[in-house]
């Protein structure tokens, strides 16, 4: 249970970072190579969901594990556990987040877009949550494939963020600054 | 009973999904926006639909990331609509 | 009509010599009218006794909207009369009196909100009692409101209307920017998936009537469709205000005249001579430039002969200035005016106004006209409200009446002395 517990972690941050670098890429308005626009879109979501479920397997583990003894209550409330609670916290933190971005990302059409949008900023606040839950929280720290993942990501995120913050970052920026054709 | 396509311009932010899922239905223009390949005026708005794009159509209500998109059963809204500036 | 006080027409009936020479009807109770002198004028009247009489009687009258789009009032009205029958519960439908006037060479409906209010707040009232006893707002600029407020204060039953002020700007006007603006404080035009005669105001069936309309519909309460028809032709019943408009030493001044008036006849009165003028702005900013000779003021008719009065703005401009860079300056205006909430309009306008300016600039660039007809045809249509194919409109008959002088920029000239390329 702790060896499936830490890797299924491992694999839903690797999912949520790809799912962060593609809604980045989906709000350019861009296509990737041979995928359409809205491949990326379905593709932003699904992995996300994918990411989730991973998420669920992650905690649902070490709540049965005896080694971690996670209490049920530090699911919901953060910084509350035994074992560095404040690093755990972070970890209860991005679940939340986490779960009121899926939940509102399924229900976009009832909910509408101004309510969709405003949580679904809370994307931005949980990648590095997360990133710091499992950097401090993780007992693979020190290993050195680990830190290259965790390194990388990191460094996609940021190249990604930039990007998103450059006057470029729109398919159509050219066009809208009021250049002709 | 004819289907529209509605776009509202209040919420598109000229993405491409729809055009992409409709390509025989809709352009794109310099900016991005839709545009109803061969249509004029308000159709441009309300756009009709043959019955082998409403699967497609219902797609790209689905899939538009700024739900500007819907379908209209029935008759496309029209006219009594006033002129700005009064 | 009930209510109607045949014994008291303000006009004569036998119709006028002169096809342009109207007696006033809409401002026959003089400057300033309060209460005693519009019940001195038109006779007393019971307005909210109306009922769906009044409905055929507008038809039968075929008074159309005065605020641009000249929509025949009564199927305006009837369809809001229908959305109120639809569903479980009559849904009781809203009258909202359209004062705002955002175009800059209208002013019109400020001078009638000034001088006549009550005959405005007459139609309101009687409009509303035809469609079953309907809300009723009056939405009016700055200009309008205290006279609009003093009007309200001093009638009986006058307190279940209410008054809101409207914005000073293009689009403030724009019926669905009116329900906005009424209902959540911001005068932009909003999506439309239904017609406001279906859901409205608080989701009601919305009927958004220029100010002018009202008073016509008020005269019609009382004096009955064929009075109202003596004036105009059979194609253009009736009278319209309009705000004429000209070069220096012409006085603005706001004109009564009968349904197809010929446009010649109407700068004559206004003072101006209409071989002494390049061109015409008929119907406003969104409107069309026309030749001053030859055409008629009427909202149906082949476009060769006839100009659509839209909100009734008529403007001159003199032999020496240079048209293009009139429209060009609208044109920025326009873009400018721009709510920026649909993409077409927010990208789309500034890019014509940019084209526009090279061209009145002189840029001898032959691409320029025909990219300013590609963005025309590519914004139009498409946007929550008309704006877009509005100044399409006004750009597309400028290239047409000013062909002559759109030759001469791109090759490097102007054709008036003031301009830049001489």
């Amino acid at each position: 249970m702790w060896a499936f517990g830490r890797v299924s972690g491992f694999v839903s941050l690797a999912l949520f970072t790809g799912s962060v670098l593609l809604g980045i890429l989906n709000r350019s308005g861009r296509p990737l190579m041979v995928l359409p626009r809205f491949s990326i879109s379905l593709l932003h979501g699904n992995i996300a969901l994918l990411a989730t479920i991973f998420l669920g397997l992650h905690v649902g583990s070490l709540l049965l594990d005896s080694f971690a003894k996670l209490n049920p209550v530090d699911i919901v409330v953060p910084f509350l556990g035994s074992f560095q609670p404040f690093w755990q916290g972070l970890g209860t933190v991005a679940l939340d987040l986490v779960l009121a971005v899926v939940v509102t990302g399924l229900l976009r059409h009832r909910i509408g877009q101004r309510s969709f949008k405003a949580v679904h900023w809370l994307s931005y606040g949980v990648w590095p949550v997360a990133m710091a839950h499992a950097l401090g929280n993780g007992t693979d720290v020190s290993s050195g494939w680990f830190l290259l993942l965790a390194a990388s990501s990191a460094v996609a995120v940021a190249a990604a963020l930039l990007w998103r913050l450059s006057p470029s970052f729109l398919e159509t920026s050219h066009a809208r600054q009021g250049n002709l054709p | 009973m004819k289907t529209h396509l509605h776009i509202d311009w209040t919420s598109c932010d000229g993405r491409g999904l729809c055009a992409e899922l409709l390509p025989g239905v809709l352009d794109r223009d310099d900016w991005g926006y839709p545009v109803a390949r061969g249509k004029v005026g308000r159709e441009r708005t309300d756009v009709p639909l043959r019955d082998a794009d409403r699967e497609a159509a219902r797609e790209a209500v689905f899939l538009c990331p700024r739900l500007a998109l819907s379908l209209l059963d029935g008759k496309a809204p029209e006219t009594g609509k006033q002129v700005p500036g009064q | 009509m009930s209510q109607a006080n045949d014994t008291y027409p303000p006009v004569p009936l036998q119709p006028a010599q002169d096809t342009t020479r109207q007696e006033p009807r809409l401002l026959a109770a003089g400057a300033d009218a309060g209460w005693e002198q519009h019940v001195g004028t038109f006779g007393s009247s019971e307005p909210h006794t109306a009922g769906p009489g009044l409905l055929e009687a507008l038809a039968e009258a075929g008074l159309t909207g005065r605020g641009g789009a000249a929509f025949e009032t009564w199927r305006k009205a009837t369809a809001a009369a229908g959305s109120v029958r639809k569903g479980l519960f009559p849904a009781r439908p809203v009258v909202i009196a359209n004062g705002a006037e955002g175009e800059p060479l209208s002013f019109k409906d400020r001078t009638l909100l000034t001088h006549a209010p009550h005959l405005v707040i007459d139609g309101l009232i009687a409009l509303a009692a035809a469609l079953g006893g309907a809300e009723m707002y009056v939405y009016a600029p700055a200009a309008g409101l205290p006279h609009v407020q003093r009007a309200v204060g001093e009638r009986p039953r006058g307190k279940r209307i209410r008054v809101v002020q409207a914005p000073e700007t293009f689009i403030s006007g724009e019926s669905s920017a009116v329900v906005n603006m009424i209902a959540n404080g911001s005068a932009v035009p909003t999506d439309q998936r239904r017609r406001l005669s279906e859901s409205g105001l608080n989701g009601r069936p919305t009927l958004v009537v220029n100010v002018e309309t009202l008073a016509q519909v008020a005269l019609i309460a009382r004096y009955g469709a064929q009075w109202f028809r003596q004036a105009g032709t059979g194609t253009d019943p009736g009278t319209r205000l309009v705000s004429v408009s000209g070069p220096a030493p012409v006085r603005d001044v706001v004109l009564e005249v009968p349904g197809g008036a010929p446009l010649s006849a109407v700068l004559r009165e206004a003072g101006m001579d209409p071989a002494a003028l390049s061109a015409v702005l008929v119907g406003g900013y969104h409107g069309r430039w026309v030749r001053p000779a030859g055409h008629t003021l009427s909202p149906v008719g082949p476009p060769s002969r006839v100009v659509r009065p839209g909100a009734g703005v008529i403007h001159a401009l003199d032999l020496q200035a240079c048209g293009i860079q009139a429209t060009a300056r609208i044109v920025s205006y326009l873009a400018g005016q721009s709510a920026r909430q649909c993409g077409p309009c927010m990208f789309g306008l500034p890019a014509m106004a940019s084209v526009l300016n090279r061209i009145a600039g002189g840029e001898a660039n032959p691409r320029l006209a025909s990219e300013l007809d590609r963005l025309g045809r590519l914004v139009s249509g498409r946007g929550a409200c008309r704006h877009p194919e509005g100044t399409t409109g006004l750009v597309s008959s400028a290239l047409e009446v000013f062909a002559a002088d759109f030759r001469a920029h791109v090759s490097g000239y102007c054709t008036g002395p003031g301009g830049a390329a001489a």
